[in-house]
């Protein structure tokens, strides 16, 4: 099938391993990859902010640029949330409620497309590490992507799944959030990091890079032995 | 406009907006009755719940098979205790029990002095069921002598009969609807356990304001 | 930024950074979890449970105006004294011209939020009353002149160190720090304070439509007490609290103590329906029940927003929340804090002043997980900020955003952002994490990455 990639803003500057790894494990698994040229932020900046308007004009682009595509598949719960889930309500009672509708069935955050979608949980991979697994809040409690990650992460040869307690809380990434209130943040941080090091894994994975970003970031701050990486990369490796 | 028209009118306004939501309509007791905690279906079943209950919540649950049974307990438990003086209602009952202690009894029913309630040691009432899922007692002021008997003496006893126990909460609601339907009292209360509070720590303590003591005998 | 959000801020950034205040928390909400978790499993289907608890609220305030008016007839018909109360200032001025009438001198009070949302108890004292808080948590912040830290558990912030200094301070009477001696103190102080009260003021956690009654739910007794010994009752209830049915109660008041305290049923259920009556051995001559809207009505028209007025002011959504967690109750600066005093205090008291604790959140959904009535709650912290920027819109967000509109979905632009994003890494390094760096924000405290040397786009291109 075709698969067309939303690669959101950050994981294009920053995390570029990430979309190459998805992109490596599409084309093994015999599928051709679409990667758009234009559509780079699904506007979850200016919508979080309460900016709709502004939301609404990023966005619209995403969908237009979409329209055509099969199937769309985005490494990160939280763009994915934003186009599966939240593309509704921006916009509801506007002439694109159809569209954003028609790309919500369609869209799929990158561990849920490969379980659900094409039935695949064994890519081959190997990662002899001890791994623990943040569950980034949109795709936990918005996508309901509990399980997938897990389901994939199981069939990786030699890694050692541990679970976080407490195991669902938030990072304190948030978006906008961790630059605003950039001192609860990092409390919140805190929090996760500490939960992480109980763990004593070597790796933290997350289907959420700027989950990753905000661990990692207080992590090498306070020098402490936490490495960060996304599923995509563990399901890229061998 | 008087304040109470003012406050309708803004309602009527606020809801002529139609909203989306949980529209299912009001459960029915079934529906409530499949997702509580379950019960169990035998008298013997929901005995032994409200017994595991009364237990966790640190009530003092004891059967007898007798009347003059339950009498002697009571009287073994006034001299433990070392009650002076104990308060309860015209309940046949309790009234039966408290004249055999061989203390001074005070009697709510018809009013009384209130500073004399709270000098008595212990509070003996009946209710109106005992409540098998949360291990809770049912009283009224009409079945336990009024509202304070039943919560300022520092240990409540009381007096229930086999026939009294009922599966769940919604059956005891279903009970006061058909015992009082026509004329409820002005206080109803399901009381589950001693008194207690966690506001401290958290930590639990019991006789917080009400009763330290709550003791329930069935017969 | 307005005062409350200065105020805010403030306390948010000191309390954030308080390892002892984050260690006293964590450990009573770890203690809440355990026993929370395990009442939940003893339903036979707890999310089947919410369900049918959001269905109830949700035909409660959607027909609020026929409710209200069939409790208000039913507990007339039985004496009971209804008033009603646009405002918090008309409701302080009723219940204190019956304060008058009586001339009282000792009140007595049980909790109620609802009392603290319109400062009444600094009404009562300052017209010359004796006001006593009779429960607990509420006693204890009363003797430190604080408010309540949160809505179930008032001083769950302090240790008992902190409460033995207290009482020895102002009650001269703190025979150790163990939980249970200091009580009983408590005990002996209120005791005397039940049976000298003229007048006992209570709240409610439900009002019955059905059966003309209040409900109030405790664990101590105090209410009972409250409403049992006083010659005078008056209850003061949010227009918003009414179930339909005595039924109802079957199911709220187990979900209540599950959510609330992790109890099975807390100790007292009690249900009031008017004073003393015929035949009755005691109780209050006179029974009062002044119903508050205070903004309910603001909220209620909000349709988006509505479901925020079934809160039945269980906590658990403060105790989900990590910003709770972590900034502490009284950093929030009003009645309702954490997630439910978020969504509904723009509406309660105006959305300018308030809209910064909507921004407070990272948005995890923790709080709409867990509500028992299925509230909507982080989405109407969405909301909030939507309607904050439409209504007060930052000059500069709103140019950013419409700039980053036009230029982040077009390919050139992007490219340029990306190279833009380059020489902007190069020109911070030297003034990274000071006040010069205009991503200080982040990286005060956390290393940020490197912008790829190769970007995703640009790896893509070449392999083309």
């Amino acid at each position: 099938m075709t698969i067309t990639l939303f690669i959101p803003c950050f994981i294009d500057l920053m995390y570029p391993e990430v979309g190459i790894s998805v992109v490596r494990i599409f084309e093994k698994l015999g599928h051709q990859v679409v990667v758009p040229s234009a559509p780079a932020c699904c506007g979850q900046p200016a919508f979080n902010s309460g900016y709709w308007d502004e939301a609404r004009s990023t966005a619209v682009k995403v969908l237009e640029q979409l329209q055509s595509a099969e199937s769309v598949v985005v490494p990160s719960g939280s763009c994915g949330a934003m186009l599966k889930v939240f593309y509704r309500e921006l916009f509801a009672g506007t002439p694109h409620a159809g569209l954003a509708q028609k790309l919500g069935a369609k869209t799929h955050e990158f561990s849920s497309f490969l379980v659900h979608q094409l039935g695949v949980t064994d890519l081959g991979a190997a990662f002899p590490h001890k791994v623990t697994f943040h569950d980034g809040c949109h795709g936990l409690r918005e996508l309901n992507n509990k399980l997938p990650p897990r389901q994939l992460l199981a069939k990786v040869r030699g890694l050692e799944l541990v679970e976080m307690s407490p195991p669902e809380t938030c990072c304190g990434f948030g978006g906008t959030f961790s630059a605003k209130f950039p001192a609860i943040a990092t409390a919140m941080g805190e929090g996760k990091c500490a939960s992480v090091l109980d763990t004593q894994a070597d790796y933290v994975v997350s289907c959420d890079s700027s989950c990753l970003m905000q661990i990692q970031g207080l992590a090498s701050r306070r020098q402490m032995p936490i490495k960060t990486i996304h599923l995509a990369q563990v399901l890229a490796s061998s | 406009m008087s304040e109470r028209e003012d406050i309708f009118a803004r309602i009527r306004e606020a809801l002529s907006v139609k909203a989306v939501g949980h529209d299912g309509g009001l459960p029915s007791v079934i529906e409530q009755r499949s997702v509580l905690p379950a019960v169990g279906s035998t008298e013997a079943e929901q005995l032994a719940l409200f017994r595991k209950n009364a237990a966790d919540l640190r009530a003092d649950f004891q059967q007898f098979a007798s009347e003059s049974d339950l009498q002697s307990s009571v009287r073994e438990l006034c001299q433990v205790e070392g009650w002076t003086k104990i308060a309860t209602h015209d309940g046949q009952l309790a009234h039966a029990v408290a004249q055999s202690l061989g203390v001074p009894v005070l009697n709510t029913t018809g009013g009384y002095e209130k500073h004399e309630l709270a000098a008595c040691d212990a509070g003996i009432t009946e209710c109106d069921a005992l409540v098998a899922q949360t291990g809770s007692v049912l009283v009224t002021t009409l079945s336990a002598g009024g509202r304070a008997l039943s919560c300022l003496p520092p240990h409540h006893v009381v007096l229930a009969r086999k026939e009294q126990l009922v599966s769940d909460l919604p059956a005891a609601l279903e009970l006061l609807q058909r015992k009082y339907g026509r004329k409820y009292p002005s206080m109803i209360s399901f009381i589950t356990g001693p008194s207690r509070t966690g506001d401290i720590e958290r930590i639990l303590v019991l006789g917080a304001h009400g009763p330290k003591k709550l003791t329930i005998l069935m017969v | 930024m307005t005062a409350p959000a200065a105020q805010f801020t403030t306390d948010a950034r000191r309390l954030s950074a308080d390892l002892r205040h984050r260690g006293i928390i964590q450990t009573a909400m770890g203690k809440y979890e355990v026993v929370r978790d395990q009442r939940k499993a003893g339903f036979q289907d707890w999310q089947g449970a919410r369900e049918l608890a959001a269905r109830t609220k949700f035909q409660a305030v959607n027909h609020l105006g026929q409710h209200l008016e069939e409790l208000a007839a039913k507990l007339e018909a039985r004496g009971t004294q209804v008033h009603w109360a646009g405002t918090g200032a008309q409701a302080r001025e009723i219940i204190l011209s019956i304060l008058r009438e009586k001339q009282a001198r000792v009140v007595v009070k049980s909790k109620t939020m609802t009392s603290e949302e319109i400062h009444l108890n600094h009404a009562m004292v300052e017209a010359g009353y004796e006001v006593v808080e009779s429960d607990l948590g509420e006693f204890i912040v009363q003797l430190r002149g604080e408010a309540p830290y949160h809505l179930v558990f008032p001083s769950m912030h302090l240790t008992r160190g902190e409460i033995k200094d207290l009482f020895a301070e102002k009650l001269h009477d703190a025979p150790s720090d163990n939980p249970e001696d200091l009580t009983m103190v408590a005990r002996r102080v209120l005791r005397q304070k039940y049976l000298q009260a003229d007048i006992g003021i209570t709240g409610a956690n439900f009002a019955i439509a059905e059966t003309g009654m209040i409900s109030i739910t405790e664990n101590e007794g105090n209410a009972r007490l409250t409403a049992a010994l006083p010659k005078t009752m008056i209850t003061l209830v949010g227009i918003e609290k009414i179930l339909p049915r005595l039924a109802d109660l079957g199911l709220f008041l187990p979900m209540l103590a599950v959510m609330g305290a992790g109890q099975a049923l807390t100790g007292y259920n009690t249900f009031y329906g008017g004073p003393r009556q015929p035949g009755e051995s005691d109780g209050p001559e006179e029974f009062h029940v002044v119903f508050l809207d205070n903004q309910r009505t603001a909220l209620l028209a909000d349709a988006e927003q509505r479901d925020a007025l079934g809160c039945i002011r269980c906590g658990a959504c403060l105790n989900v929340c990590p910003i709770f967690r972590n900034v502490g109750g009284h950093t929030y600066g009003t009645t309702y804090g954490g997630p439910i005093g978020s969504v509904i205090t723009p509406h309660l008291r105006g959305l300018a002043e308030w809209k910064h604790l909507s921004d407070a959140s990272s948005l995890c959904g923790a709080c709409t997980e867990t509500c028992p009535v299925k509230i909507e709650l982080h989405h109407h912290l969405l909301q909030n900020r939507r309607n904050g920027a439409q209504a007060n819109p930052s000059r500069f967000q709103k140019t950013a955003f419409k700039l980053f509109a036009a230029m982040a979905n077009n390919a050139r632009w992007w490219s340029l952002i990306t190279q833009l994003a380059r020489v902007g890494q190069v020109l911070q390094k030297p003034v990274k994490s000071t006040a010069l760096d205009p991503a200080s924000a982040w990286t005060k405290t956390r290393d940020l990455p490197p912008v790829a040397k190769e970007s995703f786009r640009e790896w893509w291109k070449k392999r083309k």
